[in-house]
Parts: C-alpha cells; sequence; structure tokens
C-alpha cells in the first residue's frame, strides 16, 4: 500500500482551503451588479389568498421587482421525481406545487411572494408593506386526522388526504405464518420528525446572460444535473444547454440539498426578467420552514416467533407524512427505501408492509440521512430487543439465532432485495468485544451504587444504499436512471483532472478519489485535482446521496481510468515497439514484458499530445476517457451498533456513556475519513433519539423553528465514540465498496433507545419513544411508580 | 450613514455603514471576508465566531459599530502566511472537519480557549464548545484536535522558554 494509495488515511486536500477560510460557499459568490431577494412567506398553515396587495411594496426604496403567484402561475409545478401506485395499482395522488402560492398556501413557510431589490435589507422592508389578504382555513396536521376523511383537505384533488395507499408482500400469505407462531409481538412506534439542519443555509443565485442566452444557477445542492433536469426541464422549460448549474463548496447536505426547491426556480426565473442576478440565501428560520424535513412516520408491526425464538412472519402497517406537497424523491422513501429493508439481517421468511401516505399543512417531507431505512431498522431493532424481553431471551442470542448466515449470500430476502455479501457475526462479535459485553453487569452494579439506572442496547442492522441500479429503480417507478459518469484528463505533463458527477459537500471526495487515480495511475496525490459541482464541466451526474458516492461515482472513475490505461498501453506498444499484449502497467510504469524497455506514465501522456508518428488510422491522440457506471445492485453495508446509558432517576436525564459501532462497509479506501462518516451518523442518531424533534401545534405553527427549540446535538451532548470496521467486499463492483456516509444514522438510534428501556425496565417502563428527553423519561417513571403507589 | 474603523487581522479599515450592519455582515459584505459563516439568526450556531480584542465572540451579536476602534481576527487572519496555527494544523490532522462550514467559528473559539485554558480536559472542551454547533463530525474529531493543539503549542512555548 503506498501512503497515498487504496487503505491510507491521507488528510484530507480540501481542509487547507476550509482551515483558512478560503472555502467558496454560494453565500460567499457575489456577481456583478447583483440584485437580492427576498421571500415573502405563509404566517399560516392553511389559506384562501383572497387578495394580494403588492403596489407599497413596488414602490419601495430599491425595490426592482416583486413577483407573485399570477406571474409564475404558467410554469411547471416543483416535479417529484418517483412515482408509486396504490395497491390497485392506480397511480398516486400528485397535487401541483406551484413555485410561489397559487390560490392557497399549504404550510407554514409557503413562498407567496419574491420581492427583489438593490439590497437584501431593502428587499425584506418591502416585503412588509406586502398586504396579504388570507382566510385562515382549519389545517391538518396529525395523520390519523389527515386520513379520518372528515377533516381538512389538503388539496381538493387528494381525497382524504391520501397520496397513496401501498402494499408489499402477500398479507393473507403472511397472516397464514402467524397462525403456527406459539408468539407474536406488538409495537406502536413513531419515527420522530426530524429538520435536517445543515449548517450552511441553502442559497441560490440567478443569472441570465443576454448574449448567449444562457442561464446560469448557483445553489447549495448535493446533485447540480439533477437540479438542472427538473428544474429546466419540468418547471422553467430551459433546454440543458442553455442552463449551467453550479454547486460549489456546500456546507452539509444530509438529504436536504438533493431536492430541487421553489427558490431555485424563482431566482433562474426571475433573472432576465430583472435583468441582473439575483441572489438568494435563507435566514435559519427560514431554513426551518422551507427546507424539507426527515422521518414522521407512524408504524404497528407484529413480529410471529415460534417456540425457540425464531422469526416466522413480520407484518408492518405504517403511515408517512408527506407534507404539503411531494418533494423530489419523499414517495420512494416509505416505500422502496423502507419497507424493503424489513427483512434487516433476519431470515424472516414472511414478510407484508403496507404503506399510507398522506399529506398534512406542514413542509414536505423527504430523505434525511437513511431516508426509511433508519425508519426500518428503528422498528425492527426495537421489535427484535422487545421480543427478547418478553421471551425472556438474551439480546445478542435472539439476534444470532435469526442472522442470515455468512455462507447463504447472495441471500434473497423476502421484500425484493438480494443482499450480495455479509457477515453479521463478525460486526457483532466487533461491537460485543469493544464495547466490553462481558464487563457490563459489573459497570451497572457499579452505576447503581451511584444511583443511576445503566442500560445497555442493541441494534443489528443492514441497509441498502450505493443507490442504484436504473432497470431496478425504473421498474419501481423512479423517473430517473441512477448510475454515475467520470471524465479522466490525462494531461501532456502527466497531470490528472477527474471530472465526477459526484458531489461532496463534506464527504471529502477530493482526497478520497484522488487516492483511486493515485493508486491506479502510480502518480503523487497532487498531480490529480477532483473536479464537481459544475454542470459545464462535468458532462453528467446524479450526484451524492444514498452512500452512492464511492460504489456508484467512484466506480465510474476506475472505469473510465481503466480506458486511459487501455489507450495509454497502445501508445505504449507504438512507441516501444512492442505487441499491445506484452505491456504491463504498474507503479506508474508501462514496460515491455521479458525486456527492460520502460515508459514513466508522463511520457505516455506526453507522447499522446506530441503524436508525431501516430498510426492516426489505428490511434488517436490526445489521452482522455468517459465512463459512465450503472451498478447490478445495491449495496448492503451492516453493522452492530451497541449503546451504554445512564439514566439519573430523579431527573430523566439521559447520558450516554458508551457508544459502539463496529460497521462492515466494504473496502475501506480512506479508513480517517470512513471513520469520520461513522461519527457523524452516529450523532445525528443519538440526536434522533435523545434531543431533535420537529413539533408543530394543532394549528400548524412550527413550534420548533430555530436553534433555541429545535435541539441540535452539542459538543457537550455526546461521548467518544468507538468505531471500527470488519470487511466483506461488495460482490458487484470492483472497488468492493459498499459505502459509509448513512450506517451511523441508521443503526445507531434503536440501540440507544433500547439502552433507554434496559435501563428503566426494572423500575417497570417498557417504553420510551424518541427523543428521550429527560421530561419524557422522567414522566415515564412517575408513572412507572403509579400502580405500586396505589396498592 | 455612520463611519466605522477597527483594525481587521492587522489592516487598518473604515467604511460607512448601515447602523443596523453586524458586525458579521461587516465583514463579509465589506470587506469579503468570508471564511466568517453565518448559519444561524439566533445566535447559537457559533460559525461566525471571531476575536475581538482577543477574545472570541459570535460576530452576528455585535453591530459593526459597536466594534468601532476594536482589533479584529477572523479564520483568514490566523495562519502566518503559509503556516497553519497550530489549532488549524491539529483540525487538519485529526479530521476534525467536513463540510468546513462550522469550522472557522469553531476553530477561532477553540484558539480562545487554550487561551484561557492551556490544559483542557475533554470534559472542559465539549463545555466551551457547547456554543459551536457542528452538524457533520460529531464532535469526537474535534475534541481530538483541541486536544492536539493543546499539547503542541505547550510544546512550543517550551522550546520558545529553552
Amino acid at each position: 500500500m503506498s501512503d497515498t494509495g487504496i487503505g491510507a488515511s491521507v488528510k484530507r486536500k480540501e481542509d487547507q482551503r476550509f482551515l483558512t477560510g478560503r472555502g467558496n460557499y454560494t453565500d460567499d459568490i457575489d456577481r456583478p451588479n447583483q440584485t437580492y431577494a427576498y421571500i415573502l412567506r405563509s404566517p399560516m398553515a392553511h389559506a384562501r389568498i383572497k387578495g394580494l396587495n403588492i403596489d407599497a411594496a413596488k414602490a419601495a426604496p430599491g425595490v426592482l421587482a416583486v413577483f407573485t403567484g399570477a406571474d409564475t402561475a404558467g410554469l411547471g409545478g416543483i416535479p417529484c421525481g418517483w412515482g408509486v401506485n396504490n395497491k390497485d395499482g392506480s397511480p398516486m395522488n400528485e397535487p401541483k406545487h406551484p413555485v410561489l402560492a397559487e390560490g392557497k398556501v399549504r404550510h407554514v413557510g409557503d413562498p407567496v411572494a419574491l420581492v427583489v431589490a438593490e439590497t437584501y435589507a431593502q428587499a425584506k422592508d418591502a416585503a412588509e408593506a406586502i398586504e396579504m389578504d388570507l382566510e385562515e382555513l382549519p389545517a391538518v396536521v396529525n395523520m390519523e386526522k389527515a386520513i379520518a376523511g372528515s377533516g381538512p383537505q389538503v388539496h381538493d384533488d387528494a381525497p382524504s388526504n391520501l397520496c397513496y395507499d401501498w402494499e408489499l408482500g402477500d398479507e393473507a400469505e403472511v397472516d397464514g405464518a402467524f397462525k403456527d407462531a406459539a408468539h407474536v409481538v406488538s409495537i406502536d412506534i413513531t419515527n420522530n420528525r426530524l429538520v435536517p439542519n445543515a449548517m450552511e443555509p441553502r442559497a441560490a443565485i440567478g443569472e441570465f446572460d443576454k448574449a448567449t442566452g444562457e442561464y446560469t444557477l448557483y445553489t447549495t445542492s448535493q446533485n447540480p444535473h439533477v437540479i438542472r433536469l427538473l428544474m429546466g426541464a419540468f418547471v422553467l422549460q430551459l433546454p440543458e444547454h442553455k442552463l449551467r448549474v453550479v454547486a460549489p463548496d456546500v456546507g452539509g447536505g444530509f438529504g436536504s440539498k438533493i431536492y430541487h426547491y421553489a427558490e431555485e426556480a424563482m431566482v433562474t426565473w426571475a433573472a432576465p426578467r430583472v435583468g441582473r442576478p439575483i441572489k438568494w440565501v435563507a435566514e435559519r428560520a427560514e431554513s426551518f420552514i422551507s427546507d424539507a424535513h426527515g422521518r414522521d412516520h407512524i408504524t404497528h408491526a407484529d413480529l410471529a416467533l415460534d417456540k425457540e425464538g425464531k422469526f416466522l412472519g413480520l407484518k408492518v402497517y405504517t403511515k408517512a407524512n408527506m407534507g404539503a406537497y411531494l418533494s423530489t424523491f419523499s414517495t420512494c422513501v416509505p416505500t422502496y427505501l423502507h419497507s424493503t429493508l424489513l427483512a434487516g439481517v433476519y431470515t424472516t421468511p414472511k414478510i407484508y408492509s403496507e404503506v399510507k401516505a398522506i399529506f398534512t399543512n406542514t413542509v414536505p417531507v423527504d430523505a434525511y440521512r437513511g431516508a426509511g431505512r433508519p425508519e426500518a431498522t428503528y422498528l425492527l431493532e426495537r421489535l427484535v430487543s422487545k421480543a427478547a424481553w418478553e421471551l425472556g431471551m438474551d439480546q445478542v442470542e435472539i439476534r444470532r439465532k435469526n442472522f442470515i448466515p455468512k455462507d447463504a449470500f447472495p441471500y434473497q430476502t423476502p421484500v425484493a432485495l438480494q443482499y450480495d455479501s455479509g457477515d453479521y457475526d463478525a460486526t457483532l462479535d466487533k461491537a460485543l468485544e469493544l464495547a466490553d459485553y462481558a464487563g457490563f453487569p459489573a459497570r451497572k452494579a457499579e452505576a447503581a451504587k451511584r444511583g443511576k439506572l445503566r442500560g445497555i442496547g442493541f441494534s443489528t442492522y443492514v441497509e441498502a444504499c450505493g443507490i442504484a441500479p436504473s432497470a431496478v429503480v425504473g421498474s419501481l417507478g423512479a423517473r430517473a436512471g441512477l448510475f454515475e459518469s467520470a471524465n479522466v484528463r490525462v494531461h501532456p505533463t502527466g497531470s490528472v483532472s477527474i471530472f465526477t458527477g459526484s458531489h461532496s459537500h463534506g464527504q471529502g471526495h477530493e482526497t478520497t478519489f484522488a487516492q483511486l487515480v493515485s493508486d491506479t495511475l502510480g502518480i503523487p496525490l497532487e498531480n490529480v485535482d477532483i473536479v464537481h459541482g459544475d454542470t459545464n464541466k462535468v458532462a453528467f451526474g446524479m450526484g451524492t446521496y444514498g452512500s452512492r458516492s464511492l460504489a456508484v461515482g467512484g466506480e465510474a472513475i476506475m472505469k473510465a481510468l481503466g480506458k486511459v490505461t487501455d489507450k495509454a498501453k497502445k501508445i505504449a506498444a507504438h512507441i516501444m515497439e512492442a505487441s499491445e499484449a506484452d505491456i504491463e502497467f504498474k507503479d506508474g510504469k508501462f514496460t515491455v514484458s521479458g525486456t527492460d524497455k520502460e515508459m514513466a506514465f508522463g511520457e505516455i501522456a506526453l507522447a499522446a499530445y506530441v503524436p508525431h508518428n501516430f498510426p492516426h488510422d489505428q490511434l488517436e491522440p490526445g489521452l482522455e476517457e468517459q465512463a459512465f457506471y450503472d451498478p447490478m445492485n445495491f449495496t448492503f453495508p451492516g453493522g452492530c451498533h451497541i449503546c451504554e446509558v445512564e439514566v439519573d432517576p430523579d431527573t430523566g436525564v439521559v447520558e450516554v456513556v458508551n457508544m459502539t459501532a463496529a460497521d462492515d462497509v466494504g473496502r475501506v479506501i480512506n479508513p480517517m475519513i470512513v471513520e469520520g462518516q461513522i461519527h457523524g451518523g452516529l450523532a445525528q442518531g443519538i440526536g434522533q433519539a435523545l434531543l431533535e424533534q420537529c413539533i408543530y401545534d394543532e394549528d400548524g405553527q412550527l413550534v420548533t423553528g430555530s436553534y433555541m427549540d429545535y435541539c441540535m446535538p452539542r459538543a457537550d451532548n455526546l461521548p467518544d465514540f468507538k468505531a471500527a470496521t470488519t470487511e466483506t467486499l461488495c460482490a458487484h463492483n470492483s472497488l468492493g465498496v459498499k459505502g459509509c456516509g448513512e450506517v451511523g444514522a441508521i443503526g445507531s438510534p434503536p440501540s440507544v433507545i433500547n439502552a433507554v428501556i434496559d435501563a428503566l425496565r426494572e423500575r417497570g417502563v417498557t417504553d420510551i419513544s424518541m427523543p428521550a428527553t429527560p421530561q419524557k423519561v422522567w414522566q415515564a417513571l412517575r408513572a412507572a411508580e403509579m400502580p405500586a403507589a396505589a396498592e | 450613514m455612520p463611519n466605522v474603523s477597527m483594525t481587521v487581522n492587522g489592516k487598518q479599515v473604515s467604511q460607512e455603514v448601515e447602523g443596523r450592519t453586524l458586525l458579521s455582515a461587516f465583514l463579509r459584505e465589506k470587506l469579503d471576508l468570508t471564511g466568517t459563516h453565518i448559519g444561524c439568526d439566533t445566535s447559537q450556531c457559533g460559525a461566525c465566531v471571531v476575536h475581538v480584542d482577543g477574545k472570541s465572540v459570535k460576530s452576528c451579536t455585535l453591530l459593526a459599530v459597536q466594534a468601532d476602534g476594536a482589533s479584529v481576527t477572523t479564520i483568514e487572519g490566523l495562519a502566518q502566511g503559509d503556516d497553519l496555527h497550530p489549532m488549524q494544523a491539529a483540525f487538519r490532522d485529526c479530521h476534525g472537519l467536513q463540510c468546513g462550514f462550522c469550522t472557522p467559528g469553531m476553530v477561532m473559539s477553540a484558539v480562545d480557549l487554550l487561551q484561557h485554558n492551556p490544559d483542557p480536559s475533554d470534559r472542559e472542551i465539549r463545555e466551551w464548545l457547547e456554543g459551536n454547533i457542528c452538524r457533520c463530525t460529531g464532535y469526537h474529531n474535534i475534541v481530538k484536535a483541541v486536544k492536539q493543539a493543546a499539547q503542541s503549542m505547550k510544546g512550543q512555548q517550551a522550546a520558545a522558554a529553552e
């Protein structure tokens, strides 16, 4: 292994600019003659727009233009990227999502008017002068009430607020498995609604060049080409060759920056109308009411077991909140990213899942780190732990007994997926060792002496990522392919530019991808540049989400590098007057086998651009190759997370005292970066389990709309982490990589809650919901004391 | 409009600003020092931390006019030429940053911690950084970086004293 190749913890190339304040985020960009936009948003969750008087705003100082839904009504709606069918095969209900509200507003934060002025302060001041005549309508935020049929309708054309009623599996067949069961364990569970909260608020700059007729959008996106496609083709009807989308340095995404948002369309559309570039930057309060939220499932599940504790069947009934409109990937999250994961790491033979997707007067809900897979893992691992407690089994034993054995791969689950590789005993063993499971009883006894309740919780999980084979997702309703592209440009002096369709917003692609190149071509890391985030530079790309960058984007780079070395061998054979079959390439050198002839990679690169004696009918000049890679399957990282908590029974405060993660993410290219990704996921998982909760009141007002109300995990809320990896290789990509971005957030929440319940069990508490706040824990403890007090 | 003058990263600057201009906006928009980031509107996130007269301050809590006459150091002024400050170097070495957005504020805050407490415990580091939110790293490597910086700065001071 070289010190910059595959497997090396290379320090990140991008850090120098970030550490010296020279990152280039969208808000850092100012375009010549730029104007500023402020977006007036609905203060009500549901209302009819009876009138909008914009005269005073138009006349306000510095104001250049004011636009409302009347101006943008001719544009296409914000599209949804995935169609899901109902049980009867009919398509889902897909109401229009207008760029600016038309006739009605449907959630607090729904954009009503766009004000463009010389300064941001002027735009904001002018927006206050807009008279919004809103007739408030009853709002619905609760999913049960929303589908009751008698209450408020979010969309007139979506009866009972139902987007779809979908199922996977044969319910009657699964019922059959329940007839033979010795035990049935049931659970009612809520997956709490979260706000992704990337630290960089969203921003967009729209620009139009009159001379060329070209539009440019600078935006905080995880996938600029997807935005170009969705906004260009569906909303603004702009052809791709006249629309450039640039996503420069992006300050975190976690899913929330995948989607095409109305603000991007607004500034792009308005730029030629104002005749100057228009910049919009979200204030954090605006992010809370306009960034897509995450999770928000309510589920009932039943698990059938035989008398030995083997799983016989699983039935899962889920209601998923879509919010007021369908965001880009919203519809596939509770279905194809959730129900297909319900086998988990277990051999459960029969599984049925029903999902009702429901509109409410809340911000749209979409994928957030893990997307569907944390929801599946949470309910499954809560259910498995509950089964162990009810049956009097050990938490480890019940899991091992039901694991898919390591010699059973490829393993076809009853819920559509075929896992290619894994070894769940290996990750469990590793985690047990790191967490010192054997020492837990002693630690618990010691904690008890201090008056603390100590508990340990498990989660053994698998997830599907590296999203995904186009053929598979296409057959399931995806309206796009999910391949990736890469271009390798070898310059005459041997340095290399890689153009990738993946997008880094914290993941360190500039380093990890460069390691692939350094390793393959045997050239120094500093001779490699990774270019991403600009549709005018990169041929095409589907972007970064679903832990797909390395498994799909990295594979595309490998494929293009393969084409480059093939071409380079031809050149080497020509120059060294040998047969192409005799050329070997190793450590950056081309040699003719059986001779001492050799040429360095840089010499071949130069020859490619100085082709004085090339046989031009057989060998083209230049050394640049393009590849598109579409995977054969999803990848399936998995592992075991063990959480140990101490609860103060007097205050209800839960402290995570040990957090262990052993994950199999396939081959690790940069261990330092992988560990960092796992840490970040764990923090978000612990945040969901203990701290974070997005709350709407009954009128649809967002109660947790700032960092004073929404509890983000701070440094003093979290422990040090113990993270380790084990390795089984992905069977269908050349690198053997599986993806690591989401594992922490997927695996950890049930381990935390199982630990809290384990701690509280001795006091008679058997259930606690996320987030397990001190108030909730304290109340559960007091409630459990009640019967005893009554006796 | 009032005129404000201050020293920023060692340079004297003087500009007319609207009275309501925050120091964070002044640095970003008037001086083009975009390393200071704005991540919230309630002074919670800490992405905008700079040093005012040597102390760490959330620059969104201060009007530019309140910093009149002060000496301000931003993330751009921390390194000596190409040589990173030990805190910056430690963040790189320990992978204490991912997307980089919270990083300038995090680094400026951590530098001030070591001015108060040159040898902080993990707990002290975590409590000091409670006002800086990072969504990427889970803080584990940030804590590691601050400890490493404390060690290397102690080493530097010892070397200087010899």
